[in-house]
């Protein structure tokens, strides 16, 4: 056991190294980077906000990992969080109680991920091409929601989820957390984590094996549409208002970065839904470091893009057995040594 | 002969694989005017000997001589400027492109930084003169049968390097014909002094052919003879090391004729896939199935197994009626499919061995009654003893077990099923004799057990040492059944070739 979690650490190595190295600039660049403090019942501070801030797309990170594992994608991520968005902002206005609004917008992601589900399952559509549709068709359908203004509201048992707190922790982190916690006990708690690997690489053999993989395929796209969705919620009850234009908007992009950084491949097959979330966390902590750092937000697009390159090198230097390579040199030159 | 120089020399080659010894200490010799025969089992090395001298793989250690003088492959470029030329087993050639691009790509004739078409096509005409091919250079090379571009691949090997030429099992997806042509065009080259290395499966072809044969077994030399000189009982016993009378003329048993067919497919058939047929099977009972290619044998294959569902027909399994439409309800009903196209149907390349054989059972117990580690550890542990699966670990990916294996791997995955009918679509396709003589056993061994079997398969001697029943195809359709006595590699080959005007190949 331990000598398997000696491995994961091991492949695990290039992202956490990247995370301290981009924290440890942080604190270089904002002194006060660590400092976490208890105000009015909640925690505040730097690495706090990076958490709260990154939960959206943790969470769309932890849909899309099991998307991609399935040799799948799905751009439609970010205009789903619309959908779902406007469709909460527009029913609390309304006056509907909050625990409607919230099934009905989940309900919503539900549907629009069954929708990819049945044209890739089913009618064997590409998956770039089929979440295509929904991205560009989605913002229309949040648009028509929403009737081409911002809906904003005032429900406080709504706003409680983008902004409210429990035990000191803030409702995304928290949320983000249950829901990462939930999906690593279901994937392999489960049959459905193998699966999910076995269409991934060779979905034709597994279907000889008896899987049932247009259904699985179903089951996974639904679950991003449901992740998605939850995102939109968090996002809208944060900014008190659902603005269809903007809401989500390039996140499918976050967290398809997420997902590779965290080392799934794009060829589907071995995942992590937790190396995807640190994947996300990463992003973030980079976003936030720019904004904490004072410069100008264009540098984060091409740092980010910097950055990225450094992972995924180390990645591909990590799995071609480069650092079991050093450990040997290490030890050969510890052995002349004595 | 024997007095030829040694144009190719490797002497004492080691290479390892990551805790793996792939070649220990092999010595090899290629003459001049020879062709050498390359034999071993799935395993045994020659893989890895040939990436050795073709300079894909580099040595731990060991000689490589050419004409007495050592060298050192780099890589494949310098293997070729070295006068080795490759041709491996699926042809590395771009069917989209016109003949003559496949055979000077890479070097074409250029006259103002342009590329002198007109030069190529003349140049490439003559070239395949030399082997009687006179194709129309300019057309694509994928409007050629296989047969044609293997052999566009061996004018290109040869012209390029020209003095030795790996063939890695050239013959594997070529008819009786073709083989002929080819084996015409491999003396031509060995009157001309290359020196041929020819790996394959068909010790019939080793004998009809090769000068020379080389056999390795677990990374080692197992021996080097002149080919009259070795007899074939001889041979398949250095290759196996161990005596075995030949496998498939003593195996077939006579079998009680079971008293209730328990699967009965009353016409079944697709448009355009399979004319109706029926078929009965029972228990204890192995049917073999043979046709040539695209006879509908695979078809029928996928039919029962709900791969493709039947538009006609109906199914009954001890009597009761049952609709299979999806391999999942096939499963549910106790059958399994070892399909035709290892790679891409059967194995999960990057999953473990354990995954691999664990696959089947999980996906029948449903995704939320998953199978431990421990469980699938156990499982993968049983069938890796049973079967004898070669593998180091079996947290292995399988996609690095040898054919043969993966072979077994799939085997495993439907006998962890405890399935009642099992379907084998060419369970002994490019695999090696051991491994083929072992999976021949284990049909003996599991129809004994009381299961039924339907076996497709192109050796038709294998078909007569296993099977109870034979049912014959032929242009889609099922043509016959032959029983008991009847069952003889001769009436099956007249079955097969009867109604000549039918008989496509």
């Amino acid at each position: 056991m331990s000598r398997l979690n000696t491995a994961a650490l091991t492949k695990a190595m290039p992202q956490l190294l990247s995370l301290m190295l981009i924290l440890f600039l942080n604190y270089l660049a904002f002194p006060g980077f660590f400092e976490i403090r208890l105000q009015d019942g909640r925690l505040f501070g730097s690495l706090i906000d990076v958490l709260n801030r990154g939960a959206p797309v943790i969470i769309l990170a932890i849909g899309m990992t099991a998307v991609i594992a399935s040799r799948g994608v799905d751009l439609s991520v970010g205009a789903v969080m619309a959908i779902s968005g406007a469709l909460a902002a527009t029913m609390t206005v309304s006056g509907y109680p909050v625990p409607i609004v919230i099934l009905a917008a989940l309900g919503a992601g539900l549907l629009c991920g069954l929708w990819n589900g049945i044209l890739v399952a089913y009618f064997d559509l590409q998956p770039i091409v089929a979440t295509l549709i929904l991205m560009v068709a989605g913002r229309g359908i949040a648009q028509l929601i929403t009737e081409g203004s911002i809906v904003t509201f005032n429900e406080p048992g709504l706003i409680f989820f983008g902004t409210g707190s429990f035990a000191g922790i803030p409702m995304p982190i928290l949320i983000a957390a249950l829901l990462l916690t939930l999906a690593i006990a279901v994937v392999r708690r489960t049959a459905l984590g193998l699966l999910i690997e076995s269409i991934g690489i060779n979905r034709s053999a597994s279907s000889y094996a008896g899987l049932n993989s247009k259904l699985l395929l179903l089951v996974i796209y639904a679950f991003c549409g449901v992740c998605a969705a939850l995102a939109g919620i968090i996002i809208a009850a944060d900014i008190r208002g659902a603005d269809a234009n903007n809401a989500g908007l390039w996140l499918e992009l976050d967290a398809i970065l997420a997902v590779v950084v965290g080392g799934t491949s794009l060829f589907g097959g071995r995942f992590s839904i937790l190396m995807s979330a640190l994947g996300a966390v990463i992003i973030q902590a980079m976003n936030t470091g720019i904004l904490l750092s004072g410069f100008p937000p264009e540098y984060n697009l091409i740092l980010k893009a910097l950055v990225i390159i450094v992972i995924l090198l180390a990645q591909s230097f990590s799995s071609l057995g480069g650092w079991a390579f050093l450990k040997g040199e290490f030890r050969s030159k510890g052995a002349n040594r004595q | 002969m024997t007095d030829k120089p040694g144009l190719l020399t490797v002497e004492g080659i080691c290479k390892s694989f990551i805790g793996f010894k792939a070649l220990d200490g092999v010595d090899f010799t290629v003459r001049s005017g020879e062709i050498h025969a390359l034999l071993g089992e799935n395993g045994a090395g020659k893989s890895t000997l040939i990436k050795v001298l073709t300079g894909v793989h580099q040595p731990d250690s060991g000689v490589i001589k050419i004409d007495g003088q050592a060298v050192n492959v780099r890589d494949t470029q310098h293997a070729q400027n070295l006068g080795i030329g490759t041709v491996y087993q699926e042809v590395n050639l771009l069917p989209n492109m016109s003949v003559a691009d496949n055979l000077f790509i890479g070097r074409q004739p250029m006259r103002f930084g342009f590329v002198n078409r007109k030069l190529m096509e003349e140049r490439a005409r003559e070239l395949l003169a030399q082997y009687d091919l006179h194709l129309d250079v300019a057309s694509d090379l994928s409007r050629y049968s296989v047969a044609v571009q293997q052999l566009v691949a061996i004018a290109r090997a040869v012209d390029m390097s020209g003095r030795v030429l790996v063939l890695d099992e050239p013959t594997a997806s070529l008819d009786r014909h073709e083989t002929e042509i080819l084996f015409a065009i491999l003396r031509q080259l060995r009157a001309r002094g290359l020196g041929i290395v020819f790996i394959t499966h068909f010790l019939d072809q080793v004998y009809e052919i090769c000068d020379r044969v080389t056999i390795l077994r677990n990374g080692k030399l197992a021996g080097c003879a002149l080919t009259a000189e070795l007899p074939k009982i001889e041979l398949v016993s250095l290759m196996l090391g161990r005596t075995l009378a030949i496998a498939t003329h003593n195996t077939r048993r006579d079998r009680p004729v079971p008293a209730i067919r328990q699967f009965s497919f009353k016409g079944l058939g697709r448009s355009r896939s399979i004319a109706p047929f029926d078929l009965d099977i029972g228990e204890g009972e192995v049917i073999g199935m043979a046709g040539l290619l695209g006879s509908g044998r695979t078809e029928t294959a996928k039919i029962l197994f709900g791969i493709e569902t039947a538009d006609t027909g109906h199914v009954h399994i001890d009597g009761n009626p049952a609709l299979i439409r999806t391999p999942q309800a096939a499963v549910a009903c106790g059958f399994g499919l070892c399909p035709e196209d290892r790679k891409s149907d059967g194995i999960i390349g990057d999953l473990s061995v354990r995954e691999n054989i664990s696959l089947a059972l999980q996906a029948q117990r449903g995704w939320f009654n998953r199978l431990s580690g421990r469980e699938q550890t156990v499982l993968a542990d049983k069938f890796v003893k049973a079967l004898d699966i070669r593998t180091t670990d079996i947290e292995k990916p399988v996609k690095f077990l040898s054919g043969g294996n993966q072979q077994k791997v799939i085997l495993a995955r439907w006998l962890a099923t405890n399935p009642r009918f099992l379907i084998l679509d060419e369970p002994t396709r490019g695999i090696d004799v051991g491994a083929h003589a072992e999976i021949i056993a284990l049909i003996n061994r599991l129809c004994d057990d009381g299961m039924a079997l339907l076996v497709i398969s192109s050796e038709i001697e294998e078909i007569v040492a296993y099977s109870t029943r034979v049912v014959v195809l032929r242009d889609r359709a099922h043509r016959g059944e032959l029983s008991g006595d009847e069952i003889t590699a001769s009436n099956i080959l007249g079955m097969i070739a009867a109604e000549p005007e039918g008989a496509s190949a």
